[in-house]
């Protein structure tokens, strides 16, 4: 069984702080980390990989700057066995169409998967696009917002957690999952994993190695543009009751939400 | 119809969801800026209200496509026919709900028929002059609003948060409603939905709720649901929470608001305990009226909330109980 994991490297925003005059994120000093949801992806990976009989190898691959590489080395030592880095200038300010365009011709380059697997998104674009959109491009079928994988012989039965129940599937190989966090705890990396790691090899290709237009490429080849960025102006009224006059704001509260007809 | 501002409504055993009224209002909207017509799909085995319901709406036709197939949700399937219906009627815009269906099957599109797509909006409108579609999302923890547009691809495609535009008032309006026939080939799958199983009662879809009182990490214990239990209950709300209470197990994952959990919406947001971490934030931030209970004065949720209350939670919730009990009784 061949699978492969998509990963994105992606700012540190957990430990992100608002700069409360503008209401935009301080990123000083956040650094990088792997997407949480892809650690999830890789974790189900690695699972898979210890649990069925047959040969199993467990493919990593990401779309980014070449420092992207770190993260990749840091799948290898979660327990990857190579990782491809899709790295070319020639990619920059691709969309998520364009994105997709780029992974699914690598994944072509990188192996013949029986399963790719993903996070359901990125926790900086936040899209959760590129996960179908990939699969869409490769003529496979995609689930999504998976909580549970069981392996069969030729498919996968997925639980996916909806808005409103949980729904299961049996989806044919070659398939692509996108993973919420609930469905595992993702390991720390071994020492062992770790040493290995800083000596793994990580598999370059550039625009010329995969088989794509230069009109599909990066900012050029995406369907949709940025035209304006702009910082919602904070419009909340902020009243703070503190001590002795919490009971008031109790009542405040109270004369609002009865005034609007919510209680 | 080409050039139609195209609704996918989304149906799930029977009901139509309501994101499928609001979209359909706002393309009315759309369209008549454009000068051109909404057409409203529908996917259906068995339907509670007659899918005519959404020419009152706004919609100048519905395209049905009713089939035994469409009892259990298959995106495939749904993927293959909305690309069939797109190729056919060539709208200039397509709308769904950023619902896990909508973000499921219109990327799925998005890579069949080649467009560009842009997630979860909270803003569309036209430009002026051009005509093209506006899209307006929420980015990087909603810290900043990007917008967005498609200028050479067609259709230009939105998935938009539910609750983002109101239900329009019915009007006694009339349209045409079409029917579209599948092949075999729309209906070859490789996946089988064998089941659902909807939450019960204690785990109801917050997202559909008017108010949702959220615990974090400064409950400190699993019973503190209790106490927000019973003020959800007196609100007619649901029970919500920030990520640490899921991974300590104290409540079930449907519960958590937040960017991997659901966006939400409501009209009334309690945040008990939740410092505000970006992630969380970026789930609830849209709320109405939004009520913040920290013993931490300087914890960042207390910059977004209406009504922030710097205390001990456990002091607190229960006054706010006992004062809205007797408020209500009068």
């Amino acid at each position: 069984m061949h699978i492969a994991v998509l990963i994105k490297q992606v700012p540190d925003t957990d430990n992100v702080k608002l700069d409360p005059e503008t209401g935009t994120m301080i990123r000083e000093g956040s650094g990088t980390i792997i997407n949480p949801l892809d650690l999830n992806a890789l974790e189900a990976a690695v699972k898979i990989k210890s649990r069925i009989e047959e040969e199993c190898l467990i493919t990593t691959i990401s779309m980014g700057p070449p420092s992207a590489e770190y993260a990749l080395r840091e799948s290898l030592a979660l327990g990857a066995d190579e990782a491809f880095l899709l790295t070319d200038r020639k990619f920059a300010g691709a969309d998520s169409w364009a994105t997709s365009k780029v992974i699914s011709e690598g994944l072509k380059k990188a192996g013949n998967f029986d399963l790719i697997l993903a996070g359901e998104k990125a926790t900086d674009g936040e899209t959760g696009q590129v996960g179908p959109e990939v699969a869409a491009m490769l003529n496979i079928p995609c689930s999504t917002y998976i909580s549970g994988i069981e392996i069969e012989q030729k498919s996968v039965v997925v639980t996916r957690s909806l808005e409103d129940g949980y729904e299961r599937q049996r989806i044919k190989f070659p398939c692509l999952l996108t993973v919420l966090s609930a469905l595992n705890n993702p390991s720390m990396p071994t020492l062992k994993g770790k040493k290995m790691s800083r000596r793994a090899e990580i598999t370059k290709l550039t625009a010329e190695d995969i088989d794509i237009r230069p009109e599909e490429l990066g900012l050029k080849g995406s369907p949709t543009r940025v035209v304006k960025v702009s910082t919602p102006k904070k419009t909340r009224n902020t009243k703070m009751y503190k001590g002795s006059k919490i009971t008031e704001g109790i009542k405040e509260l109270f004369d609002e939400i009865k005034g609007e007809q919510i209680i | 119809m080409k050039n139609a501002v195209l609704v996918y409504a989304e149906v799930r055993y029977g009901r139509v969801h309501p994101v499928s009224y609001e979209l359909t209002g706002k393309a009315r909207q759309l369209a008549d800026k454009l000068e051109t017509q909404v057409s409203t799909v529908i996917f259906y085995d068995e339907l509670n209200t007659p899918p005519e319901q959404f020419f009152a709406y706004g919609a100048d036709e519905v395209i049905i496509v009713k089939d035994d197939c469409f009892h259990h949700f298959n995106q495939e399937i749904h993927t293959n026919v909305l690309s069939a219906i797109i190729e056919k009627e060539e709208p200039q815009i397509v709308l769904t709900g950023a619902t896990s269906s909508g973000r499921t099957v219109l990327p799925a599109v998005a890579g069949k028929v080649n467009t560009g797509l842009t997630a979860d909006c909270t803003g569309l409108d036209i430009e002026e002059g051009t005509g093209l579609l506006l899209q307006t999302r929420p980015a990087i923890g909603g810290n900043i609003m990007a917008t967005i547009k498609t200028p050479n691809h067609r259709p230009q495609m939105s998935t938009v948060r539910p609750k983002t535009f109101e239900v329009p008032e019915k009007e006694e309006r009339t349209g045409i409603v079409k029917t579209f026939d599948l092949t075999d080939e729309m209906k070859a799958t490789r996946i089988e939905t064998l089941g659902f199983e909807p939450l019960d009662g204690a785990n109801e879809n917050i997202q559909e709720q008017e108010v949702i009182v959220a615990g974090g990490k400064g409950l400190k214990r699993k019973e503190g649901f209790e106490l927000l239990e019973r003020l959800a209950k007196l609100l007619n709300g649901g029970v919500g929470a920030s990520r640490p209470p899921i991974e300590a197990k104290w409540i079930d994952y449907p519960h958590q608001v937040g960017l991997s959990g659901k966006v939400v919406s409501p009209r009334l947001y309690f945040a008990i305990g939740i410092s505000g971490a970006v992630q969380h934030i970026a789930g609830m931030e849209t709320s109405d009226i939004i009520v913040a209970i920290n013993k931490d004065g300087d914890a960042p949720i207390f910059q977004l909330a209406d009504y922030a209350f710097c205390g001990d939670l456990y002091n607190i919730v229960p006054m706010m109980i006992e004062a809205f009990e007797k408020g209500i009784k009068g």
